[in-house]
Formats: structure tokens, C-alpha cells, sequence
């Protein structure tokens, strides 16, 4: 904490630790701009999660790599607002960012074996960024430093496998290294991008308990984003659901798992089985194929692929978008839909088909 | 391979490319009544199936060779011993790490290696001794769809030439007819027809699977072993693939045999499940039995490692069994039991003796020594009477036992009982109907 007060200046108290407000990234192409993310806003709390959801293509990575300014300013055109404990990040010179990246927010990438470097050792990766941001440091204490997060991730060894090159370690150990890397300078924010996306379920729940546990010693904020709603639904305690490059919903976890109430994510929570559920459940697709950001459709960016497009009067859907608004269940649970009546078909129409088991709970609860 | 272009699927007259999608952009989505009367409830067990391919003892050992003077060294055991059979029509779900063996299985079905030793007999003839020359008719009814459907592609070749090209070799179609069969499978997987002449690259992920899955129907196969089909894909397009497959299922009495590591898919795309670990099959059972009543402590952990979003949302979270290290390796497996290494429950036995894959249930194979369900496993081993572990020897009442439950490929009419140790026989349960677990059955002996 003493690195982050020292490194933003501002009082961390106020506000919260992340906030990204209306946050528009476009890149022009050589086909044309492509609309990346449009006014995507969330907060983040010190200690808290956020679970970024959404398919390949929705805009999750983009959005938090501009929180860490990881995209060109040539190439980039960035709008809107992100504040990293009170520091704005958008349009900042390179030297604040430097401080920022790595010291204050780290990220933790998908593909450990490319991001991790091939022909330096891990404990040298480590000890090179403890020396960047604690210039007084010797490669002594930074070499401890280095193997003292190695074994606080669970590397066993420690001492012995900080000399190893990253292709000895396994996948899931590579994304432990990462992580203590991520770590070692105390971020107070850390954003994971598909942390354990391309490892085996027992790796991946050893991660995810992993990263909870050092959350809650470090007491930091994290940023995971992620397209299985299995891992939202173990570690986060906010969601946002992005569609296009908008957020689409956002709110509690807990909330927007029970109560969804935009079909894009209702597609979502279809779309994945179950290993405890009814055998009589269904798996529905969404149909069709995420829109091209090129040329976003107009209206509002799901209908292409909306089942249930036909509940609303007119035209509405196909030529007005929508805004991320409360819905019926207070104002903690954003939406961009214009269903009228949005619960009510998700109880009565998707839950049966999806979850038939939970329908009669929710049945029993409503008549009880 | 042939690298020339079919003919006729060249030079063809066709209209202005239209959007590489496959619905129509310009069509209203189907109302969600449609969409799910198009979809599949978790596949169901047809009990009385016969099997179309029975694996027995099926083990490859890859050889090790030394860097400069090529000896072998070593050797890896991919596969070591693995037995089931896959009914006819039905699915059979091959889960577990990477690594334990599972694509290796796949490829030995296909023959894409010749394994070391067993066999995988298909249709009267072992697919695992006849020659090449023997194999290329059985390759018409075993065929494959492969993970990555970015590589398993020829990025040179169109569609159609991808799609022809088993027509072409197998010579199922005259030359003329080629095209049309083409365009039918398109339709038959949910492409348009017109884009045959188009290349891989203008596909999207989901796209270029059903490509793969429609190369693979060509032929129409008998059996299909997809090797994780849809774990390249994104979420909603995975719930597309998946209820391709139970389609073309349903409608063409393809078997498959469904390599994947994710449970949830598995458990609705098979009714029968088996889990590897390290080149073995450690539990092997219909769905109700693996995913409710599991009685090896690999396969609770793999379970109770999955997210589970429906049991998150509604607040309860279940308490998840920690596995400690990685799977070692197969050049040097451990002694007795592969798991014990990582297993919570093991004891020494486990490192002496190899827990022989008994059958516990009417349809449910377990290789454990303290075989039992979550927080139920035994004191003592479950085994014992089999292996004749109390000191006295093999009696001719172990040896009894163990002729009387042997590990063969399918499902025997007797089996073993936990609770009362002794075998138990019961006339197999026809229709859906969940078993009940061994355990809790009355010894009938």
C-alpha cells in the first residue's frame, strides 16, 4: 500500500480504485474504423472482483488493456475517461504510465508460455521487474524477492526452480510464475485476461484459489476477465456482460446469475451444460455469429441474433439502441434491453428449458 | 493428398458472394420457441445397444529414443491397458487431464498409430492388426474431427475440395456427382451450400468445425471419435456444435466416441462416461453413476473442481477437493495405483498393488482400492478379498471372485458389492432407469 500512495499522490480513500468512464477505443483499418469498445463504464472497488464476460471479439481485452495505456497512441484513438486510484491513465505521458504498469495495476496474461520470456530465467524475469520500480534494490534482495512470491504462489522448490527456463516449468506452474510476477510490487490492481483458459479444470480451480487467497492478503482489486460464467460465478463479486463493445449488463454476480435479464446473457448461461444439472435440461445456442465492429448493426447490437426480438413492439430493437439502464430489480442491476417485462420471460420461458430444476425452486419461492 | 483443384468445382457460374454466415443476416432470428424445439436434452442410454466397437487391453507405448545414438531409452505409456466399448448409435464421453491419454486412444481408433498391444475389434475385423491396405475400407465407417479447426484445415484447398476429397478416395460418388453431395453435406452441417468454392480463411471458428464434421460425414461413418470438438470454440458456438452433433446422432445412428476434457459437455452429449488418468481408465460408468455417485477420488476432484454456475448463483458453493502438484509422467508412472501420487485418500497398498478395475454397479467400473462415494470411502480396502491381502494367500474363493468379475470389455450381469464384498448379480435394468449404487444393494449370494 505504501507503493501505491507513494506512486499516485492522491488520497486511494476516495473513490473507488478503478474507474473507467465512458471509454471509447476505436482503431482506423485499412477496411475502416473498427468500433473496439464504445462507452463502456465500471467501477472497482479496493478488494472486490470484477468478471468482464462476453465472447471473443466483445471488446474484454481491449478495454483493459487501454486501463494499463498497453495500446499505441498512433494507432489508437481513446476516449473517455480510466482513473487508477484517482490518476487518470487516458492520455498520460509515458513516464506516468510506467510508473502506473506494473507497480500500481498488473496484468496477467492468457498464453503464460508467450508471455513469459523463452531464453531468460524466471527468477531473472521476476527480479527484473522488482528492480524497475524499486530502483535502491539490489539484485541480491530482488533475487530473495523473486523467490519468495515463487513460493508464496506454490512453485515448490523454490530456490531451485528460480534458476529454470519458463518451457521447464508446466502450463499451470507458468501461470503461477506469471501471477508472482504480476505480484511482486504489491499492485493494488490486478487484471487478469483469461487467466486459466487454456489449462485442465484441476489446474484452473488451483489458480482460481489461488488468486482469491492472495486477494484476500493483498486486499487488491481485480479485474478477470474471462467468457466461462462458471469462473464469474466461483470468484467475482460484480459482472459485466459486454456485447460488441458495450456493456450490455452489470451488476452484482450473484444477481445478474439469478436474475439476468438481458438475453444476451441468457444465451450465455444456456449455452454452457452443466455437470450437476438435470438431465432434461437444454443446451440453446445463440444462434448466428457475433457482429462485425466495422459496421456494428444499428439499433440495438444483439437483435441479429435475439430470440426474442419478436417480444417487442415495432421496430425497436433494429433501430434504436438502447441505454445501459436500471431495470425492474433496483439500481444496482444495469441493462441495455428493451424487453418490457424481462423477468418474467426468463422465468417462465428460458429457466424451464435450461435449468428445469431450478424453475420448480423458483416456482415453489413465488407461491410460498 | 492432392493439391490439384477437383475440376468441376472450379470455373463453376455462381452469384455475387453472399455473407459468410450462417444464417442470414438479413432474416429475423428464430423466436425462442424455434430455437429451442431445435435443440437437444442430454443424451439418453439405450442399454440394449449392441456394441460397434469393443477396445480390449489397448495399450501404446511410444518408444524413447536417445539423442545421439537413437536407442530407446524409454518408453512412454500413452495408452496402458485400457478396455470399453462404444454402442452402436450411442456415445461414450473419454474424459480427464491432458496428458492422460486420451487423443492418444482416438488416434489409435483411427490408426493413425498402430498400437503395441490389444485390440479394437469393429465390425468382426481388429482394427488394431490389419494391414493398410485393410484399413482404407474400414476408414469409410471410422472416421475423425479433429480440436483445432484452424490447423485440421488445408488453408490451399476450398471447401469443396476439402469436403470432396474423402468422396474422391473412397470413391462413394461418380465424378459428376461429386458437387452436389458436397453441397448437400454443407446443408446437412448448417453452411450454404454456394460457398464451396470459398477458402477456410473466410470462416469463423464454429464454421470451420462444421466444415471439419462435414468432411467427416462424407462417408457416412459408423463411428466418429471427435477429439474435443468444440473446446476451441467460443461459449455460445460450442452450444451450436454440440447440438450439430446430437442431430446428425439422431438422425444418422453415428456412434461417437467424445474425447473432451470438459465434464458439463460430456455429460450431455454421452449417457456413458470414462475417465483416464495416466494411460488408464480409472472409473467407467452410465451418467447417473460418474457424475452423481462417483467412487474414485479422481473422478470426485475432477467434479468438484468444475465451476458450476447454477450452484454459484444460487448461493451455495461446493467444497472443492484441492489436487496437489501435476500428473507425472508416463515415461515413469508410480508404482501401484497412478493416482496415488496425488490422491487424498491413499494408503500403503496403493503403492504395492495396482487396483484392478472392478465392476461395482450394473453399469459402473471402479479402479480403486477405497473405492466409496464422497466422504464414504471404506477404512479398509475394498480390494482386499480380491487380491488376497490378508496375509493367507490367494484363495480359491479370491480367485473365484476375480474370474467372476473380471475386467472384461462390457458390463457383466454380476458384480462385485461393496458393502457386502461379495458379487451380486442382477438381470440388467432395461430403459433409462438410474442404477442403484453397489453399495447399497442386499448381497444376493
Amino acid at each position: 500500500m505504501t507503493t501505491l500512495m507513494s506512486a499516485s499522490g492522491a488520497a486511494a480513500g476516495d473513490g473507488p480504485l478503478l474507474a473507467v468512464d465512458n471509454l471509447t477505443v476505436r482503431f482506423p483499418t485499412a477496411d475502416g474504423l473498427v468500433h473496439a469498445v464504445t462507452e463502456l463504464s465500471y467501477t472497482v472497488e479496493l478488494g472486490k472482483t470484477l468478471g468482464i464476460v462476453g465472447e471473443s471479439g466483445s471488446g474484454k481485452s481491449v478495454s483493459s488493456m487501454a486501463v494499463l495505456g498497453l495500446h499505441d497512441s498512433r494507432t489508437a484513438r481513446i476516449a473517455g475517461s480510466i482513473r487508477i486510484a484517482g490518476e487518470e491513465v487516458v492520455g498520460a505521458d509515458q513516464g506516468t504510465l510506467r510508473r502506473i504498469r506494473g507497480n500500481v495495476a498488473a496484468m496477467i496474461f492468457q498464453d503464460a508460455l508467450a508471455a513469459l520470456h523463452p531464453f531468460k530465467r524466471i527468477g531473472k524475469q521476476l527480479s527484473e521487474a522488482y528492480l524497475v520500480h524499486h530502483p535502491q534494490a539490489t539484485k541480491r534482495e530482488a533475487r530473495r524477492r523473486a523467490i519468495q512470491m515463487l513460493d508464496r504462489v506454490g512453485i515448490p522448490q523454490p530456490e531451485r526452480r528460480v534458476d529454470d527456463f519458463s518451457h521447464q516449468f508446466s502450463g499451470g506452474m507458468r501461470q503461477r510464475a506469471m501471477i508472482a510476477m504480476g505480484l511482486i510490487n504489491d499492485p493494488s490492481l490486478l487484471i487478469a485476461d483469461e487467466p486459466t483458459t487454456a489449462l485442465d479444470v484441476t489446474v484452473q480451480a488451483q489458480i482460481l484459489d489461488l488468486l482469491q487467497d492472495l486477494q484476500r492478503e493483498f486486499n487488491s482489486g481485480v479485474v478477470l476477465i474471462t467468457h466461462d460464467l462458471g469462473v464469474v460465478a466461483e470468484v467475482a463479486d460484480d459482472v459485466l456482460v459486454m456485447y460488441g463493445g458495450r456493456g450490455v449488463e452489470y451488476g452484482p454476480c450473484r444477481e445478474i446469475l439469478t436474475h439476468p435479464e438481458m438475453p444476451y446473457t441468457w444465451g450465455l448461461l444456456s449455452s454452457v451444460p452443466d455437470v450437476h444439472a438435470d438431465p432434461n435440461a437444454r443446451l440453446i445456442p445463440i444462434t448466428g455469429n457475433p457482429p462485425s465492429l466495422l459496421d456494428p448493426p444499428a439499433g440495438c447490437l444483439f437483435h441479429p441474433r435475439c430470440a426474442h426480438v419478436h417480444k417487442v413492439s415495432g421496430d425497436l430493437c433494429r433501430t434504436v439502441l438502447p441505454e445501459l439502464v436500471p431495470g425492474p430489480r433496483g439500481s444496482g442491476h444495469l441493462k441495455r434491453c428493451h424487453l418490457p417485462d424481462p423477468e418474467s420471460i426468463y422465468e417462465s420461458e428460458v429457466l424451464p428449458e435450461i435449468a428445469p430444476d431450478l424453475a420448480e425452486v423458483a416456482d415453489v419461492g413465488r407461491e410460498g | 493428398m492432392s493439391a490439384q483443384e477437383p475440376e468441376d468445382l472450379e470455373g463453376t457460374e455462381f452469384g455475387p458472394p453472399a455473407p459468410a454466415t450462417v444464417v442470414d443476416p438479413a432474416a429475423p432470428p428464430p423466436e425462442f420457441e424455434e430455437l429451442v424445439a431445435s435443440t437437444h436434452t442430454a443424451a439418453q442410454l439405450d442399454p440394449t445397444a449392441p456394441p460397434v466397437l469393443s477396445v480390449r487391453d489397448l495399450k501404446m507405448h511410444f518408444p524413447l529414443k536417445s539423442p545421439l545414438v537413437r536407442r530407446t531409452v524409454g518408453l512412454v505409456l500413452a495408452v496402458d491397458g485400457i478396455s470399453f466399448e462404444v454402442p452402436a448409435g450411442g456415445s461414450l464421453g473419454l474424459v480427464g487431464e491432458s496428458g492422460c491419454g486420451k487423443s492418444t486412444t482416438g488416434q489409435l481408433i483411427t490408426r493413425l498409430y498402430k498400437p503395441t498391444h490389444g485390440s479394437m475389434m469393429f465390425e468382426g475385423q481388429d482394427l488394431a492388426t490389419v494391414s493398410r491396405k485393410q484399413m482404407k475400407p474400414l476408414r469409410r465407417d471410422v472416421q475423425m474431427i479433429f480440436q483445432d479447426p484452424y490447423s485440421s484445415l488445408n488453408p490451399r484447398h476450398t471447401v469443396g475440395a476439402i469436403v470432396a476429397t474423402p468422396l474422391r478416395t473412397h470413391k462413394v460418388v461418380p465424378n459428376n456427382q461429386v458437387l452436389s453431395r458436397v453441397q448437400e453435406l454443407l446443408e446437412v452441417v448448417g453452411l450454404n451450400p454456394e460457398h464451396y468454392n470459398r477458402y477456410p480463411n473466410e470462416f469463423s471458428g464454429g464454421q470451420r468445425q462444421r466444415i471439419g464434421i462435414a468432411r467427416a460425414l462424407a462417408l457416412q461413418p459408423k463411428l466418429l471419435v471427435a477429439d474435443e470438438p468444440v473446446s476451441a470454440l467460443d461459449v455460445s458456438i460450442q452450444a451450436q456444435v454440440v447440438n450439430l452433433l446430437q442431430d446428425l446422432q439422431k438422425e444418422f445412428g453415428i456412434a461417437y466416441l467424445f474425447i473432451a476434457h470438459d465434464l458439463a459437455i460430456v455429460r450431455h452429449v454421452c449417457p456413458e462416461v470414462a475417465v483416464m488418468y495416466l494411460g488408464k481408465i480409472v472409473e467407467i460408468a452410465d451418467r447417473e453413476s460418474l457424475y452423481e455417485h462417483a467412487h474414485h477420488p479422481y473422478t470426485q476432484a475432477l467434479l468438484s473442481a468444475v465451476p458450476d454456475v447454477k450452484q454459484a448463483a444460487i448461493g451455495g458453493r461446493r467444497e472443492r477437493i484441492r489436487l496437489t502438484g501435476d500428473v507425472p509422467s508416463p515415461i515413469n508412472p508410480p508404482s501401484g495405483c497412478r493416482f496415488r501420487t496425488r490422491c487424498p485418500i491413499a494408503q500403503e497398498i496403493c503403492a504395492r498393488h495396482e487396483p484392478p478395475l472392478v465392476q461395482i454397479g450394473p453399469r459402473h467400473k471402479v479402479a480403486c482400492h477405497f473405492a466409496g462415494e464422497l466422504g464414504h470411502h471404506p477404512a479398509q480396502p475394498v480390494t482386499s478379498r480380491l487380491l488376497a491381502e490378508d496375509g493367507a494367500g490367494r484363495s480359491d474363493e479370491a480367485a473365484r471372485l476375480v474370474a467372476e468379475v473380471a475386467t472384461d470389455v462390457g458390463y457383466a450381469d454380476s458384480w462385485f458389492d461393496l458393502g457386502s464384498q461379495t458379487v451380486v448379480s442382477g438381470a440388467r435394468k432395461v430403459g433409462g432407469e438410474s442404477p442403484v449404487p453397489g453399495g447399497n444393494l442386499p448381497p444376493e449370494t
